[in-house]
């Protein structure tokens, strides 16, 4: 269960996303060092770490996007179902199609009303879609990211005139409804109240039924209460990986026990 | 992890972990004199003890709230993981164990004051004896608490059948008199009492050595057989 070798999940699970000797660099700068993991489908991964140690640059690595950033680059593989997304003819725009991602601060299109944005992810693809259709997409977005109740009556006002934890739920809703098989999300509570937070980690063990999730966290609570399993970088480096309740109740790293009884620094 | 720990950022947390630790040991310190004192009223036939003994009782029940309320605290407030978590988990046990051993030296003097009312059944030998080893299993599974010492820990597992072995053997002496002599049921029923308390106080300090070897390993042995653990 340890950075050395290839890190597998327990038992029955599959794995959705791997990655086999992981690398990523800002120019001369090694961000990760040669990262083995396996990511289980249908579970919450959280990825855990102090500042720094590379956690989003690890999941920006899963769907591509380390590669926009000038001077970035990747070494190893990224597996999703098998097949290395930095494979040859592997088109990037398609990987985060069906790795779909959600940011730090709620990031809703400001001139676009709350429908406009669930739908957008379609739209900027380039489809066309009829207004039955449109609205079946939004119903499904919103209600799978626990927002429909709340704006359901409200689809024409702008994205942004919701409060910052609607506004990180109608992100999600964005996300899910290109129908994405993994969600990273990414910090997705730093900005918000105690309450909009349970409500998103809520619905991350929900949309677990349906999806693959990783969370970056610097929220070791809440890696704790949200996730299956979880992975602790240090460095760059994946120090320790493995079921969540096992990293929070007895770590076999001294590392990791370090950073979860807040030992550091 | 042999090695010292580091110490937490956070000073305050830092403080009330120590603090728990140094409470849970004095309140070690207190059960075991309360033993000693107890098991000496009845040898000695002396009541004036007995009777201090249960009194200084209120002390002990005292530190278990205290204890107990610091655990609480420091699990609502820290949300501690890990060695912490499993730290104070295990002194959140440790303590109720604690209490339960002072409540059996009181129980012990409550007999020995009944007992000493009336003229000896015959000399006190084994009794002392297994209140030596009760009293040596609680000290010593609180030095493995403070150590980490599962090794430790584990001898004062192995003693608890050696305080088995006594309390069926007083169990067997006694009821050769009781049988051969009912006027002595009264007093031999008593005297049977007093060698149970010891026996549970030694099941509460071998408790409290299996939740020392949790709090180092993170593996319960509870409920286990010995050979599997």
């Amino acid at each position: 269960m340890f950075a050395s070798g290839a890190v597998t999940v327990s038992g029955s699970m599959t794995v959705k996303l791997a990655c086999r000797g992981l690398s990523a660099y800002f120019g001369q700068l090694r961000a990760l060092h040669d990262i083995n993991l396996d990511i289980a489908t249908n579970s919450v991964t959280a990825v855990i770490g102090p500042s720094g140690c590379g956690k989003s640059t690890l999941v920006r690595c899963f769907n591509r996007m380390h590669e926009v950033v000038g001077g970035a680059r990747v070494e190893g593989q990224v597996l999703l179902d098998g097949e290395d997304v930095y494979g040859p003819g592997v088109d990037a725009p398609a990987v985060r199609r069906r790795i779909g991602m959600v940011f730090q601060r709620p990031t809703p299109f400001p001139t676009m009303t709350i429908e406009e944005n669930v739908v957008a992810g379609l739209s900027l693809d380039g489809n066309r879609l009829s207004r039955t259709a449109k609205e079946r997409v939004v119903e499904r977005g919103l209600r799978q990211a626990a927002l429909w109740d709340e704006v359901k009556d409200q689809l024409g006002k702008p994205g942004t005139s919701l409060s910052g934890g609607q506004q990180q739920r109608l992100c999600i809703a964005r996300a899910l409804a290109v129908e994405p098989e993994v969600l990273l999300l990414d910090e997705p509570c730093s900005q918000l109240d105690p309450i909009s937070t349970a409500r998103i980690e809520e619905l991350l063990s929900e949309l677990a039924a349906d999806y693959t999730i990783v969370l970056v966290t610097h929220n070791m609570q809440q890696a704790a209460r949200a996730s299956n399993f979880t992975a602790f970088l240090l460095g760059g480096k994946l120090v320790e990986f493995g079921e969540t309740n096992q990293i929070f109740t007895n770590p076999a790293c001294r590392e990791t026990e370090d950073y979860v009884t807040g030992r550091f620094g | 992890m042999d090695e010292p720990q580091q110490l937490h950022t956070n000073r305050q947390y830092e403080e009330e972990l120590r603090t728990l630790r140094a409470d849970l040991l004095r309140m070690g310190g207190l059960v075991e004199r309360q033993i000693a004192e107890a098991v000496g009223a009845l040898v000695e036939r002396d009541s004036e003890k007995a009777r201090r003994t249960i009194a200084q009782d209120a002390e002990v029940n005292r530190m278990d709230i205290e204890c107990e309320a610091r655990c609480i605290r420091l699990l609502a407030l820290h949300q501690p993981a890990a060695s912490d978590l499993r730290f104070i988990t295990t002194g959140f046990k440790i303590t109720a164990d604690l209490e339960r051993i002072g409540d059996n030296a009181v129980n012990i003097c409550e007999r020995a004051i009944e007992l000493n009312e009336q003229s000896q059944l015959k000399p006190y030998i084994d009794l002392p004896r297994m209140a030596e080893l009760a009293q040596s299993m609680v000290k010593d599974s609180l030095d493995a608490f403070m150590r980490n010492d599962t090794a430790l820990a584990e001898q004062v597992i192995a003693r608890d059948d050696e305080v088995d072995a006594l309390n069926h053997q007083i169990y067997r002496e006694l009821l050769s008199y009781m049988v051969e002599e009912p006027k002595t049921i009264a007093q031999a029923t008593r005297v049977l009492f007093v060698s149970k308390y010891l026996e549970r106080i030694a099941d509460h300090a071998a408790n409290i050595a299996e939740n020392v070897i949790f709090m180092v390993k993170g593996k319960t042995i509870r409920h286990m057989d010995r050979s599997k653990r």
